[in-house]
């Protein structure tokens, strides 16, 4: 299977790696997928407390190309939004970004989870309720 | 000069050696003949062709050339050997003995025997890939008929005790078949000194042409027979009807010559390099050999890189490396390798292992350029990799509750 030309430069040049600090209140942090199924992605988002707004993203993915290329382009998306304009990222978005084919789908709906996952962290550590987002279901 | 892409995947198929087109050539034009044609000379030379690749073949693995059965490859001899032996020893009884670690040919044709009513015993295999020859005695009943133990793996390269599974079986009455595909041409297999009944193999896995294969039968002490699951002309001894691939079969030939000829020489060079290769990829951190490394083939190695993904991994060096991984990120179920689960091995391994199967036309130079970019996409991957930076950090990764899917 030939990847896109797209999911070979994130891999080959991914943005946004690393590591934002998991105790600061300001950072919410998304870890999903299980070693067991070969993914497995830490998305991190650093919000201004103030507006709303997500001033840095990071990631760590373990995993196939289209898993590395998913996280990288969600955290560049996620720079600039606000915390409400990031929970509107559907996974069906990055899968036309990237060109992925139907057996990596289940790729971006890990990131769509990593996301809402972060957000629902950084809710709960600012005394806001944790949102319940709708099942995928295509992993 | 390094020409890319390199191929170090051999046990997947192998590339042709010049030497057997050359002597292909002429059958696919000049002497275009049917074998089976008795009456003129286009017919004489093809058969003569044909005579003479079935010694070829025959004298490869020390056997009779009565005793070898074209077929279009490994895969049809594993289907002809099992549901040929179940059905011509019905009245024996209807039970047979093979492994978790088989080719797919076995399990699958396997499965498709109990479907018809068989018994299937499916031996697990010791975290080394090498099954326990008490299990195996002890899973052999009055009316087992068959035991199916490959001679070597394709994915771990592991190399089963076939001498003594055979004496095993011999003890018992019961025959022996083995999937030699991997392990002909590669390693000396004698089928009188090892006591093997039936074995399929095939020419592609050996520097010969794809489509063709045979399947050894024994004709004496005992004398073997398979029901033919395809019926015909009655050529191959009745046993597999269809017109014989002439040209195939004379590259077979050529390819089992030079593997005589060869093997020895390759089997020295070709372990020199894997084990260079080996040793330079177990310098980085948390690398593991799978399965057994004494009783292994000389070419082949199976490697996981611990929180690096197979797939993620090939990705980084797949334009220049072609290689194959037991991670299986690409299909619907995501499940990785079996063979290396049924070793014990974690899914979180199995998903991260490289396998290797050099060839005879595998460099060092070939060698020294794979070891210095497996090493640099391991780390660079290892850096982006959540698993490893918690590993470095100390945290269990058993003491976290994943989200499974």
């Amino acid at each position: 299977m030939a990847y896109s030309e797209k999911v070979i430069d994130h891999y080959s040049n991914p943005k946004n790696v690393g590591t934002l600090d998991k105790g600061s209140k300001s950072v919410g942090t998304g870890l999903v997928g299980a070693p067991e199924c070969g993914d497995v992605m830490r998305l991190q988002i650093q919000v201004d407390d103030a507006t709303g707004v997500i001033t840095d993203a990071k990631f760590k993915t373990f995993g196939c190309g289209s898993a590395i290329a998913s996280s990288s382009l969600a955290t560049e998306w996620l720079k600039g939004k606000t915390v409400d304009q990031a929970m509107a990222i559907d996974n069906m978005d990055l899968v036309e970004e990237l060109n992925l084919p139907p057996v990596k789908i289940h790729c971006s709906v890990l990131a769509e989870d990593a996301i809402k996952a972060a957000i629902n962290d950084y809710r709960v550590k600012n005394g806001l309720e944790e949102l319940v987002f709708e099942e995928k279901g295509v992993h | 000069m390094l020409k890319f892409p390199i191929y170090l995947d051999n046990n997947a198929t192998t590339p042709m050696d010049p030497r057997v087109l050359e002597a292909m050539i002429p059958y696919f034009t000049e002497h275009f003949g049917n074998a089976a044609s008795r009456n003129h000379p286009f017919g004489w030379a093809a058969e003569e062709a044909v005579d003479y690749a079935r010694e070829q073949v025959a004298k490869l693995i020390n056997a009779d050339p009565k005793e070898i059965i074209f077929t279009s490859g490994a895969t049809e001899g594993d289907n002809l050997a099992i549901k040929g032996v179940y059905e011509m020893y019905a009245s024996k009884g209807n039970h047979i003995i093979t492994a978790t670690t088989e080719h797919k040919a076995v399990l699958d044709t396997c499965k498709h025997i109990e479907k018809l009513g068989g018994e299937v015993t499916y031996l697990e295999v010791k975290a080394d890939g090498l099954i326990d020859l008490a299990e195996l005695e002890a899973a052999i009943r009055p009316t087992t008929i068959l035991v199916a133990i490959m001679y070597a793996n394709n994915e771990i390269g592991v190399v089963q005790p076939i001498k003594e599974i055979s004496a095993i079986a011999k003890k018992h009455g019961v025959l022996l078949f083995t999937d030699g595909v991997q392990a002909v041409g590669k390693i000396p297999v004698d089928v009188l000194a090892d006591g093997i009944d039936i074995m399929a193999f095939s020419a592609h896995k050996m520097y010969g042409p794809k489509g063709v294969g045979a399947l050894y039968v024994r004709r004496k002490n005992p004398r073997v027979k398979v029901t033919a699951q395809m019926d015909g002309g009655g050529h191959e001894r009745g046993m597999r009807s269809g017109t014989l691939n002439v040209p195939g079969i004379v590259g077979f030939g050529k390819a089992c010559e030079l593997a005589r000829l060869e093997l020895a020489d390759d089997a020295v060079r070709l372990s020199k390099l894997r084990d260079k290769l080996e040793n330079a990829l177990l310098q980085i951190e948390e690398a593991y050999v799978n399965g057994n490394q004494e009783h292994r083939l000389p070419h082949v190695a199976n490697i996981s890189f611990k929180h690096v993904e197979g797939e993620g991994l090939l990705m980084g060096f797949n334009k220049t490396i072609a290689l194959s991984s037991g991670s299986a990120c690409t299909s619907a179920s995501l499940e990785p390798s079996y063979v290396l689960k049924a070793l014990g091995l974690g899914d979180d391994l199995a998903h991260s292992s490289l396998r290797f199967g050099l060839g005879r036309f595998t460099t060092e130079e070939q060698v020294d350029y794979t070891i210095e970019q497996i090493t640099n996409t391991v780390n660079k991957l290892r850096d982006m990799s959540p698993l490893w930076e918690m590993y470095k950090e100390g945290i269990d990764l058993n003491s976290i509750e994943w989200a499974h899917h």
